[in-house]
């Protein structure tokens, strides 16, 4: 089995496991005043320091949600809910076309039910959002804007975008600026505090912790309107009892994810780069989409002019190749990426694209397996055509 | 004669969420074949047609359908065929009723998307064979050709909406529900024992795309209602009607016709006349059918040179009747031993020899004992 499917979801590291065992028969909730409540407390906020360490965050930034579907429903309704509360006249939402859908779809909620309009930056062919995009969106009216949300670094095609200049001109304007940077943490450099962003999402299953966790970076002044009411826990932004089994874990794997990002970075980016060889000498006319330099280390995302992205998948999976077409699906049914749309990528071909992701499990044999089918997979899927 | 002594084949089960199609893949993987579930997305906005359980457009279909190659251990897929299945199948239901005629969308369905789009693909990706929840038996030759029979059990045999298939079609497609001589809820109960929890769920009937079973109501809206007469066989009106096109020849119910006939028997649709937006009804014996020509014919083999005894079946659930066919020009002129009623034009005949499927045509007109008037 070769699987290149990590921006999906990665394996869990060992010494995330272990802290997360370690707990699951600890009982206490970080709420309660006696000693077990205490504990569970402690495990939190210990977790919450070392994820804010991990992040260039103060710990109070840090909050914690189910994930990052959670984060950005949290950041992008609750800072359209706070700013427009505050004045009725900023119900425009700023967003870049190539938004996952957990950002994407927030935003056209915004649209049907609440009030808001939506802007959608433009996008060089690399699926870049320029600074003077997002400069030129506010500045026809400052007043009347209630966030921007671009994100750090895209999930399908793995551009990076340009955050440090994008939030230095959204503060500018005193606008706040969302970014989800699910794909980034553990790939690039993430700093909170450095980006200036108001809000951040990151999720833990993507660096090796695990599912159902996730959080939300949230600037000290910010006091976004709660998706999920009750208790009163994390600031009284996001209720729920805290996971805390889940919450020590995903520190792990964040301070892991700091850590080793220089190395991942080094080591996984130079598998990938034998994976973009292999795959171009065996395909020539295959598309790499993104920026071919300045992408996510793990990502290698390709157009193949006249397939399927179905049919590649389903070949390479009888290959025992796991990877992934890169865009969502609307009832199992593939759909052209929107991202590649928002690129000026023809829909014919956008619906030929594979994404293979890498991470800290990979190896030369994944690459290698890989170089070895997909000329013959490409051929056979070519002749299967377009439906 | 079976399928399961083959060596082992790639496979491509078309897998529709129904109990049926998921017994059938999960059969042809017990049989050691190297299968792959595929679910067929036939509406391009699968919320709007069938809500309920049954059919198989909707996304809890998709969903079982998945769940049922889960626990089969098979991958799994969605192909979307919609635009397909809207051109092929669903706009061609619409112009033969259009038309004054009675379509077979399932038939259609078997012929232009199941073996054929889906087919095609199946083959161009490197599978073998096409595999449905049929019940019919394909038989390999000596001669390693294959021949269409009735399913082994005659009360469940489908073979008439797969009279369609040719040679070619059918030297690709696998049915290993065909030689079940079980009844379905023994079929249920097999699919409780593999653990699919589509066992319990209800039977598709009707159209799948009519997502309330309201066939008038669904060409109403995408024909338009259009007033028009009800007459007799003498030409006097007798009713009205919201339009020709919801109309099947041999129909009793639904006329609403005010007053009884004047035999005081009821009375039945002798005829649709689009041009003219007319329906003529008229008492049963007129709906005695002697001959008929058909069109469009297709063999599961070489095409017969001359005149043949044969036994035909003319309706999806219909019986048998006895008949001579013989070639004309293009198509085929059928003879029945007995006059036949309720046979509309737009129907398919498939003709019989024993429990093989010699092949189907498309009837295009009928000639009835009684003159009309």
């Amino acid at each position: 089995m070769a699987y290149l499917d990590h921006a999906a979801t990665t394996p869990m590291l060992p010494e995330a496991v272990e802290a997360m065992t370690a707990q699951l028969t600890v009982t206490g909730n970080a709420s309660a005043l006696h000693a077990a409540g205490r504990r569970a407390r402690r495990t939190v906020e210990e977790a919450r320091e070392a994820l804010a360490e991990a992040l260039g965050a103060r710990p109070s930034e840090v909050v914690f949600t189910s994930g990052g579907t959670e984060a950005d429903n949290l950041a992008v309704k609750g800072l359209y809910w706070q700013r427009r509360d505050a004045d009725p006249a900023r119900t425009r939402v700023i967003a870049s076309p190539v938004e996952h859908h957990a950002v994407l779809d927030t935003v056209e909620w915004l649209r049907e039910h609440e009030g808001a309009t939506v802007e959608y930056l433009p996008v060089d062919s690399y699926g870049r959002v320029h600074p003077e995009a997002l400069r030129e969106a506010i500045e026809r009216d400052p007043g009347d804007v209630a966030l921007a949300t671009v994100m750090w670094a895209n999930n399908e095609i793995g551009t990076i975008m340009p955050i440090d200049r994008l939030s230095s001109v959204a503060r500018e304007f005193g606008v706040p600026l969302h970014s989800d940077a699910v794909q980034a943490f553990g790939q690039t450099e993430v700093s909170f505090a450095d980006s200036g962003l108001a809000a951040m999402t990151v999720s833990s299953h993507k660096i090796g912790g695990p599912y159902g966790i996730g959080a939300l970076l949230l600037g000290r002044e910010y006091e976004p309107v709660p998706v999920l009411h009750g208790g009163g826990q994390e600031r009284h932004v996001r209720s729920g009892t805290l996971d805390a089994p889940a919450i020590a874990s995903f520190a792990v794997a964040g301070r892991l994810a700091a850590e080793r990002h220089e190395s991942f970075a080094r080591e996984v980016g130079a598998l990938r780069d034998e994976l973009v060889r292999a795959v171009r000498t065996a395909v020539p006319d295959a598309i790499l989409g993104g920026d071919p330099d300045d992408r996510l280390p793990a990502n290698a995302h390709f157009t193949f002019p006249g397939c399927e992205g179905d049919s590649l998948l389903l070949l390479l999976d009888a290959q025992g190749i796991e990877c992934s077409t890169g865009s969502a699906c609307t009832a199992g049914v593939a759909q052209p990426s929107h991202v590649l749309l928002a690129t000026g990528t023809d829909p014919d071909l956008a619906r030929g694209t594979l994404r293979f992701s890498l991470g800290h499990t990979s190896t030369r044999a994944d690459v290698a397996a890989v170089a070895e089918a997909i000329g013959p997979v490409v051929e056979r899927a070519r002749t299967a055509g377009l439906m | 004669m079976t399928q399961t002594s083959q060596r082992p084949l790639r496979v491509l089960a078309a897998m529709s969420g129904g109990v049926d199609s998921a017994v059938a893949a999960a059969r042809a993987a017990e049989a050691g074949h190297d299968v792959t579930g595929v679910h067929l997305a036939l509406s391009a906005n699968p919320q709007s047609f069938r809500t309920g359980a049954r059919g198989c457009c909707t996304i809890e279909d998709s969903r079982d359908a998945r769940r049922a190659a889960d626990v089969i251990g098979i991958p799994f897929y969605v192909w979307d065929l919609a635009e397909r299945f809207r051109e092929d199948v669903v706009e061609d239901f619409i112009a033969e009723y259009e038309a004054g005629r009675t379509p077979n969308p399932c038939l259609r369905c078997n012929e232009k998307i199941k073996f054929a789009a889906l087919l095609d693909k199946a083959l161009a990706l490197g599978f073998d064979a096409v595999c449905t929840g049929h019940y019919a038996t394909v038989v390999t030759l000596e001669d390693g050709s294959r021949e269409l029979h009735r399913a082994s059990d005659m009360a469940k045999d489908q073979s008439y909406v797969l009279g369609v298939l040719d040679e070619r079609q059918l030297a690709h497609a696998m049915f290993p529900l065909g030689d079940t001589l079980t009844t379905k809820d023994e079929i249920r109960a097999e699919a409780e024992r593999r653990g699919l929890a589509v066992a319990k769920k209800p039977d598709s009937h009707d159209i799948c795309f009519i997502a309330d079973g309201d066939t008038q109501g669904f060409l109403a809206s995408r024909l338009g209602a259009s007033e028009g007469d009800i007459v007799d066989e003498a030409g006097a009106k007798v009713g009205t009607h919201e339009g020709a096109f919801g109309f099947t020849i041999g129909q009793r119910k639904g006329l609403r016709i005010g007053h009884p006939a004047p035999d005081g028997k009821p009375r039945y649709v002798l005829d649709i006349s689009p041009v003219n937006n007319t329906v003529t009804v008229g008492p049963a014996e007129a709906l005695d059918v002697t001959s008929l020509t058909a069109i469009r014919p297709r063999w599961c083999g070489a095409a017969p040179a001359g005149p043949g005894v044969y036994t035909a079946q003319l309706r999806a659930h219909g019986g048998e009747t006895a008949v001579t066919a013989r070639p004309e020009g293009d198509g085929l002129r059928v003879d029945f031993e007995e006059p036949v009623r309720g046979v509309a034009p737009g129907q398919a005949i498939v003709l019989y020899d024993g429990t093989r499927v010699v092949g189907s045509a498309t009837i295009s007109a009928t000639r009835r004992a009684a003159a009309m008037a």
